[in-house]
């Protein structure tokens, strides 16, 4: 027998149940299937776009994010050459094929490199635009793929993400329904990454700092007004 | 792991006597134990979430077999190659075989306990394969040659000092002039230096907090993001993961997740939490260009039939030793095994034995404060006790140990004889203690008064005074 089944039939064994009962089978499968939320935290309950905007702000400067909002796309291109400059940042990022970031109207920042592709050792600036942002805990949900390399939200020491506003959502479980509406309902990217800050390490001695593998600093731009041409 | 769980009182008495591990260990109190704390009163519905938690991993132990079958199914059709493993020797032996087909030179890892638990380290090195542990307080343990003293905080018994020495003598090639006296300066040394590993790796392996039925994903969270770039960079990526990791949907999984940073760190959630589903896509630039995960039992199967199970729905918080007094006292390594704290106590007598570590339940003093932590409700003293009555049965306890608790246990069948003799005896105590209040030496209680006085009781029973208070209180 193989360790597979060795190790299936031991469970069913000591659980005192057969391999072929249908009405488990029923159950493991309307579970499965049925998406079933739990408890849904009342923090961000009934809540409307400009509180549950507060609250993942606040969640997410709390630990050392920055929160930018601009009031439509257009403005995104100065408001991340504003950042770069106030932070001391050379003025060249790595951005992904994300057919709303590579369209800004860059040509308003002539200075600005863009470096397209995964993210190298070399490259201080990655880019991304998140899938959704939750409000509950200030949680950026990013999807890998050609759009937005994974790479990008680890390798670079800074981390700037774009979020619109209507995919800012209350709770994880609505992440899941953006997600299950983009990839198919049981469908997957090879990640997705739930970011909640800057990468950050206490095992020196019980104190927090910031930048330990991942990025030192992350940069959230919100776009308040995302429908809008520009 | 090769244990050390017995010569547990001999690790203890060097642990109470290590003056570095002593100072390590008194943050906890003001640090993970008051974080969770204000984490929990920041959310109003987190004593709910415990029982929902509880539910959630109840259900899919009953259904563990269907849930692991679907998990299977997923993983393998979204690309990943799903091993399984009856015993540590048979995980050590896939993983072998995955790095050897990978020719692979370096290997990285993220955070894992499983790994602790199979000796995985070991065997790669034995091969000739360079492995290196990523997170940094993992990182900190393996360059001493230590194990982890604690789930989620591995160098929790280190002291700052003694990683900057430990880096003065590792990373040689860097300027033996530079400063190395903050935290930050020792993290940034530490970035360096694994960042070239990282880009080196042929294979990265993590563990995983969560496989998910539902898509076949492997879910791991991390504070620094050492694990995304173990997984992220290296070719091949290899999970190893036990059977109790598998839940049923994405919700499910959203629901523990809103338990388990707050109950290990007080965070409001971890900064990374990555859901991992099969190798690269064709179109994607980045990520491993093959997934394996490695599904190990080692002894689990066999606690699903018995009251043991409850122990199965363990998240590897930490909460409880961060909580318990014993663990704040001799830390981690003194266990003896890779779980320590009150966990450990339960989950190494089940799959190492409960002979090999028959002292562990008994470092209990059964306060409870493990249990009224735990996010998933797992009766820990209960459990305990189910191993201290195995270990009885088992003829472990020596003689006089044995001998005091039948006398006392034939004396506590018969209560008018108990109380006569508890009366005698507080009495006696009573009259010879009144003057000192306390006594220096105790005939039978030695190992007691060998470190304290022992506290003359002041004449009556609790029985006595309670008897007297009812009445008080009826007339």
């Amino acid at each position: 027998m193989s360790s597979r089944d060795a190790i299936l039939s031991k469970i069913r064994s000591q659980l005192g149940v057969k391999r072929d009962d249908a009405e488990r089978r029923a159950i493991v499968e309307e579970r499965l299937s049925s998406h079933r939320r739990h408890l849904t935290p009342g923090r961000v309950k009934g809540r409307n776009v400009e509180e549950l905007l507060k609250l993942f702000r606040g969640f997410l400067e709390k630990e050392s994010a920055t929160v930018i909002e601009v009031d439509r796309k257009h403005d995104i291109p100065s408001a991340i050459a504003n950042y770069l400059r106030t932070n001391n940042l050379p003025a060249r990022i790595r951005v992904g094929g994300d057919a709303m970031l590579t369209q800004l109207p860059w040509g308003s920042e002539p200075h600005l490199e863009m470096l397209l592709g995964r993210a190298q050792p070399s490259d201080e600036v990655g880019l991304s635009h998140a899938a959704a942002a939750v409000a509950e805990t200030g949680t950026l949900v990013l999807a890998s793929g050609p759009d937005n390399p994974v790479t990008l939200n680890f390798l670079p020491e800074n981390h700037i993400v774009v979020v619109e506003e209507r995919d800012l959502v209350p709770s994880y479980e609505d992440a899941w329904d953006r997600i299950r509406a983009r990839f198919g309902s049981d469908g997957m990217p090879r990640t997705v990454n739930f970011i909640s800050g800057p990468s950050r390490t206490g095992d020196i001695g019980g104190r927090i700092v910031m930048g330990a593998h991942g990025p030192r600093r992350v940069c959230v731009i919100v776009v308040r007004n995302s429908d809008s041409a520009s | 792991m090769k244990p050390t769980t017995e010569s547990f009182k001999q690790n203890v008495r060097v642990a109470l006597h290590d003056p570095q591990l002593q100072r390590a260990l008194a943050g906890l109190p003001t640090g993970l134990v008051a974080n969770r704390a204000a984490a929990r009163a920041r959310l109003p519905e987190f004593e709910d979430l415990r029982d929902i938690g509880r539910d959630i991993k109840d259900h899919t132990l009953a259904h563990l077999d269907l849930y692991l079958e679907e998990y299977e199914r997923k993983a393998t059709a979204a690309g990943a190659h799903v091993h399984w493993a009856a015993t540590a020797a048979e995980a050590r032996e896939i993983i072998l075989q995955i790095c050897r087909d990978a020719d692979a030179k370096v290997v990285t890892k993220g955070k894992s306990m499983i790994s602790e638990e199979i000796g995985l380290n070991a065997a790669l090195e034995s091969a000739g394969i360079e492995v290196v542990e990523t997170d940094l307080g993992e990182y900190l343990v393996q360059i001493r040659g230590e194990t982890p003293s604690h789930i989620i905080a591995p160098a929790i018994h280190l002291t700052q000092e003694q990683v900057e020495a430990d880096f003065r003598r590792l990373h040689k090639n860097l300027p033996p002039d530079r400063v190395l006296t903050e935290p930050a300066q020792l993290v940034g040394e530490a970035r360096q230096v694994l960042r070239e590993k990282f880009l080196a790796a042929d294979v990265g392996i993590t563990g995983a907090n969560f496989l998910v039925a539902e898509t076949g994903s492997s879910v791991i969270v991390t504070n620094e993001g050492n694990g995304d770039l173990t997984q992220s960079l290296a070719r091949v990526h290899v999970v190893v993961a036990s059977i109790e990791k598998v839940v049923p949907t994405r919700e499910d999984v959203s629901a523990i997740l809103r338990l388990l940073a707050r109950s290990a760190t007080g965070q409001e959630f971890s900064t990374y939490t990555t859901f991992s589903t099969g190798p690269r896509r064709p179109d994607d630039p980045d990520g491993p260009q093959a997934y394996h995960v490695v599904i190990l039992d080692n002894g689990r199967s066999e606690m699903l039939g018995t009251a043991f199970r409850e122990a199965l729905r363990c998240i590897r918080c930490g909460a409880c030793m961060n909580h318990c007094p014993v663990y704040g006292a001799i830390g981690g390594h003194a266990y003896g095994w890779v779980y320590p704290g009150p966990i450990g106590s339960v989950l190494t007598p089940s799959l190492i034995g409960v002979k090999q570590a028959a002292d562990l339940p008994n470092a209990s003093t059964f306060c409870g404060r493990c249990e009224q932590v735990c996010p998933m409700k797992i009766p820990l003293p209960k459990l305990m006790r189910h191993h201290r009555e195995a270990d009885f049965e088992l003829g472990g306890p020596s003689l006089p140990y044995r001998i005091g608790l039948r006398t006392w246990a034939w004396f506590a069948q018969r209560p008018k004889l108990y109380h006569m003799a508890a009366r005698l005896a507080a009495a006696a105590l009573g009259a010879f203690g009144r003057r000192r209040g306390a006594f220096r030496r105790l005939p039978f209680a030695g190992d007691w008064t060998r470190h304290r006085d022992f506290p003359a009781p002041q004449g009556r029973t609790f029985q006595q005074l309670w008897a007297e208070h009812k009445a008080g209180a009826l007339r």
